[in-house]
């Protein structure tokens, strides 16, 4: 599986019209540290299945999201409930700490 | 709870690697704690042109998957989480990652060191908005922009060169008059017509609220402040070694590098070793780092073998 792929044309209906929480992890191919994170979130999504959606945002494929959503750093993870931006987090971390802050985001 | 292992390595990096690489070999299966972030500070450099066998340059992030790979060939076991807690006292060690327990005869510690941010008014605010540590991960955002890079060691040389692929241009604000750099990464970035220099010169405010708008800067000889037009801003001004999770038991020096019995990498805890920037104040190489984990693997097994 892994995290579903959007785009410019898809982040309205994929995230800002869901129905659950989703997380969309702002990545690139030139980002290391976006590559360490990119499993961790694959198995974030299958865990929290239902609950939360994770999805994956191509930086250099789709400028118009990244600069419209500010985005200014890779990986920048961040969250929407209700079409809203609650929170983001730069930067990779640890699997337990994105848990932590997704649950407490949901 | 499971067995208690011969070693646990914590830390990634080619200190770390190495020390797995080596204690692998060995058969001590060891299991490394390589961290959420794994690889170390060399994943967010771009080209390595001084690591020995590689002629031709190798990207950071390639090396540490080559000895990555390396480590796990010869039987490693890896953790791609943090450690968060440890008991390094007694015979057998323990190690948390989470509510998750290991416990082994021998510990290597191979952390490293963390970026060290400028602590200036508007940093932490705009920290991942303007505000990077990590050139390679950010420069793509700053196109045709101006931006500053602080610091005057080989790797705010190495960003400010990096980045001139995107800015427009690139200061590099430094707090005294000449750089601490060796002379081929200053000759490469001095000769670079996209990169200026603000020499004698601190910054002392971010400004801005939802990105940068500029940074305040001041002229240490004359006292004299500025706003320098920047809309990005990358903090090298150097590391601080990764002790906290230790040092109570540990003994570190003033500025909390790990005190080891050179030229071996015994810490005062009797089955505890340490090597790579964790140590060194001074190389701070991926080489050195490398020599010091082999160092450190082969100090855990001579420990281990003097048990049995």
């Amino acid at each position: 599986m892994g995290t579903k792929p959007i785009t410019d044309a898809t982040f309205a209906s994929e995230v800002l019209q869901s129905d659950v929480p989703v997380v969309v992890d702002f990545w690139a191919e030139w980002c290391a540290p976006c590559k360490k994170i990119a499993p961790l979130l694959d198995e974030i999504e299958a865990e929290m299945a239902g609950r939360l959606k994770i999805v994956s945002l191509n930086i250099d494929e789709n400028p118009n999201t990244t600069r419209e959503q500010g985005i200014l750093s890779a990986p920048t993870l961040k969250i929407f409930k209700g079409g809203e931006p609650v929170f983001e987090i730069v930067g990779a971390k640890p699997k337990s700490e994105l848990v932590k802050r997704f649950e407490a985001a949901i | 709870m499971e067995e208690v292992r011969n070693l646990i390595i914590i830390g990634s990096g080619p200190a770390g690697y190495t020390a797995a690489v080596y204690a692998a070999r060995a058969s001590l299966k060891p299991l490394v704690i390589e961290g959420a972030q794994s690889g170390g500070a060399l994943v967010t450099t771009t080209d390595v042109e001084n690591f020995p066998g590689f002629p031709d340059g190798i990207l950071g992030p390639d090396l540490m998957d080559q000895m990555r790979k390396q480590a796990e060939r010869f039987g490693s076991e890896f953790v791609t989480d943090d450690a968060t807690r440890v008991e390094l006292t007694g015979d057998v060690k323990r190690v948390w990652v989470g509510k998750t327990e290991y416990q082994a005869h021998a510990v290597i510690l191979a952390t490293g060191s963390s970026w060290r941010p400028l602590n200036v008014p508007g940093e932490q605010e705009l920290l991942g908005h303007g505000v990077s540590s990590c050139a390679t991960c950010d420069g793509f955002f700053f196109r045709g922009q101006h931006v500053a890079v602080v610091g005057g060691g080989d790797s705010a040389m190495e960003e400010a060169t990096f980045l001139t692929k995107f800015a427009e241009s690139v200061t590099i604000v430094h707090r005294r008059d000449e750089f601490r750099a060796s002379r081929i990464m200053q000759d490469r970035a001095l000769a670079n017509p996209k990169i200026k220099v603000a020499w004698d010169t601190v910054v002392t405010k971010v400004l801005g609220s939802e990105k940068i708008e500029g940074v305040a800067v001041r002229d240490t000889k004359t006292g004299a402040e500025r706003t320098l037009d920047a809309t990005g801003l990358f903090v090298a001004i150097g590391h601080d070694p990764r002790s906290e999770l230790f040092r109570d038991e540990v003994a570190t020096d003033a500025a909390g590098y790990v005190m080891v019995d050179a030229p071996s990498s015994r810490t005062n805890l009797p089955g505890v070793f340490a090597c790579g920037d964790l140590v060194d104040h001074t190389y701070r190489q991926a080489v050195t780092a490398a020599g010091t984990g082999c160092v450190a693997a082969l100090d855990a097994e001579r420990f281990l073998a003097s048990l049995h």
